[in-house]
């Protein structure tokens, strides 16, 4: 268990430190900017984290020790993943979900999931869509750290051509900015 | 991976000879003080009705320019249709500076002949007096032709009336059902016709120097691919469809090759691709989004969108040395930069206090200027002459297009019927 929570921090460092990594720049506020985000990101997984374990008797934790994870399971978790804008870090209250979803990838080898990445409306749609792939990656890495084989995970983005709310402003904005994870049958 | 078959893919050629023209042109904002131009009604001798009414097409053109004030028929005093007809005297006295006039003429074969005139009325000279032969299919052609000649003689600038653009429709009817079209029309929205439609997005596309090729992005096979089609056949390939992004793609001024952006080797980066033997060369490496670019007129660099200074903006790349400048420094956010014929101006979109506008930078004197005031602005496109910059914009819920002057003095909007209207792209001058 505290291995097993050891490897989840240093996966959740790994993942954020890549992210913000590729955002990092050249210029000193943005540097600090990044670290600052990166510090703060590494804190709030770690918390909530242990928010987790000191519920240990919770039936998730007991079903997930025993017999592993089932397809009812895997279809309770949440499947759409959420992120600020031009930001293609992973956020903490996501992290249980999407090592849910690793643990089960990681027990049924056979299973593939595709990782939709996708932007709002704001900018340019080429720009989007390297900004979707971004995303998408970021959980794909993610997910690979937690022991997910890299066969089983596909990624695509299509930019800002798909969005979860056609409205024009943040509410809408804010929805629009994920990676859908979908199971392949 | 496999590339599924996307029943719902059709290509097409021609709608039917009834289709009307989607967008129209509204005029939001012209120069000044317009010239005083008057385009009498073109005389025409046949017993039929013509497919065109050749004068207002015309007319129609020189009003979009923005920069003439275009007199009304029931203003005239007279309908000339030749130089014996015209009495200068009436045309001064209604404050007209310039006159078109003209007649079509039927000819054998169900073809015709146009012939125009153009006079200063003030110093009472004939500027332009010239013909033009085609059949009825061409009539809107030929209309296009004379308010091109008419452009130039008055402004000193070729006319880009006889043009083409294509965009890209899109209608959503629920969150999985999508009907996403390219339209290739006149360039002043008539004559629309669909030349792909897919269920999954279409975006970026963009023409061939020649005009007879189109390269965009497709999702028809649920994953982007780019493909090259023939405009006149419908005929296409599929050139790149790598893992990760294939996107962006520009012809390069010679036409053989195509820029492009992949992800193939991790991330977004540009490449060139050679047309006919699909070899690719990289041109960019940095671990930022570098995407977006466009070639300049000699072929030599390419301008593209980079992230790598934390924000985008406009980079260059000389491909002989692999030399990358930054072009860009105003704001941070500039993006999709596309160059006028001459290199001079870069036009881009441009975040301003968190709004999207088109702007455009003087590459000589450094000068920056934002073109226009409307919303959510992407996609620009300039005229082959350099005049006007069609781009993308948000009208109330919808997608629209526009257009500015690269002065940002005239500004007109095409608006649809319906549906969302996106990735206008206009064509180089047409053989």
């Amino acid at each position: 268990m505290r291995l097993g929570n050891f490897s989840k921090v240093v996966a959740v460092a790994a993942t954020v430190i890549w992210a913000t990594g590729c955002s990092t720049t050249s210029t000193t506020s943005d540097s600090s900017d990044a670290m600052d985000q990166t510090a703060q990101d590494t804190q709030d997984s770690a918390s909530s984290m242990g928010a987790g374990s000191d519920s240990s008797m919770s039936g998730g934790d007991m079903a997930g020790q025993s017999q592993g994870m089932s397809e009812a399971d895997v279809a309770q978790l949440s499947t759409v993943f959420y992120f600020d804008f031009d930001k293609a870090v992973i956020q903490s209250s996501d992290l249980d979900d999407l090592n849910a979803h690793a643990k089960y990838l990681s027990e049924n080898g056979m299973a593939r999931v595709v990782l939709e990445g996708h932007a709002d409306e704001r900018g340019t749609r080429e720009y989007n869509m390297a900004l979707g792939e971004r995303r998408a990656k970021a959980v794909a890495r993610y997910l690979g750290v937690q022991g997910v084989a890299a066969g089983q995970i596909e990624t695509v983005s299509y930019g800002e051509e798909r969005p979860a709310m056609v409205g024009h402003d943040e509410s809408s904005w804010s929805k629009n900015r994920r990676v859908e994870l979908r199971y392949e049958r | 991976m496999i590339y599924r078959v996307v029943v719902a893919l059709l290509v097409m050629f021609l709608a039917s000879a009834t289709a009307r023209a989607e967008l129209t042109i509204e005029i939001t904002q012209g120069v000044d003080q317009p010239v005083p131009l008057a385009v009498v009604p073109f005389g025409w001798s046949g017993t039929s009705a013509l497919p065109e009414n050749v004068s207002e097409v015309v007319a129609a053109d020189l009003y979009r320019s923005g920069l003439f004030a275009l007199m009304s028929r029931q203003n005239m005093l007279s309908f000339p249709t030749s130089a014996q007809q015209v009495y200068f005297r009436d045309w001064r006295l209604s404050g007209m500076e310039y006159l078109l006039v003209g007649k079509v003429l039927p000819q054998p074969g169900g073809n015709y002949r146009v012939e125009y005139e153009l006079f200063d009325v003030i110093n009472e000279q004939r500027l332009l007096g010239a013909h033009i032969n085609g059949s009825g299919a061409q009539l809107r052609r030929m209309a296009h032709r004379i308010a091109d000649a008419v452009y130039e003689k008055l402004t000193g600038i070729p006319g880009a009336f006889d043009t083409q653009i294509v965009y890209v429709t899109a209608q959503r009817f629920s969150a999985d059902d999508y009907k996403y079209q390219l339209q290739l029309s006149d360039a002043d929205g008539a004559r629309p016709r669909v030349i792909l439609e897919s269920r999954e997005p279409i975006l970026s596309p963009t023409w061939s120097q020649d005009g007879k090729r189109l390269a965009y992005v497709s999702f028809e096979s649920r994953r982007p691919a780019i493909y090259i089609q023939d405009v006149s056949t419908g005929k296409r390939e599929r050139m790149a469809s790598f893992r990760g992004l294939n996107g962006a793609p520009a012809f390069s001024p010679d036409g053989r090759k195509l820029a492009l952006t992949l992800s193939k080797d991790g991330n977004p980066e540009i490449y060139v691709m050679d047309i006919a033997t699909k070899a690719l060369t990289r041109v960019t490496k940095h671990y930022g989004i570098d995407t977006e670019p466009n070639w300049t007129a000699d072929g030599r660099s390419i301008i593209f969108t980079s992230n790598r200074g934390g924000m985008p903006q406009i980079y260059s790349v000389e491909l002989e040395n692999g030399w990358v400048e930054r072009l860009t420094f105003e704001g941070d956010y500039n993006a999709r930069g596309r160059l006028t014929q001459d290199g001079r101006h870069l036009v881009l979109v441009h975040r301003n206090n968190g709004v999207f506008h088109i702007a455009v930078q003087d590459l000589k004197t450094g000068r920056f200027d934002i073109l226009t005031e409307t919303y959510l602005d992407e996609s620009p496109s300039i005229a082959p002459n350099g005049s006007m910059v069609i781009y993308a914009t948000q009208e109330g819920t919808r997608e629209v297009l526009a257009a500015v002057s690269i002065d940002g003095r005239v500004k007109f909007k095409l608006p649809a019927r319906s549906g969302n209207v996106r990735e206008p792209a206009w064509s180089p001058y047409l053989q």
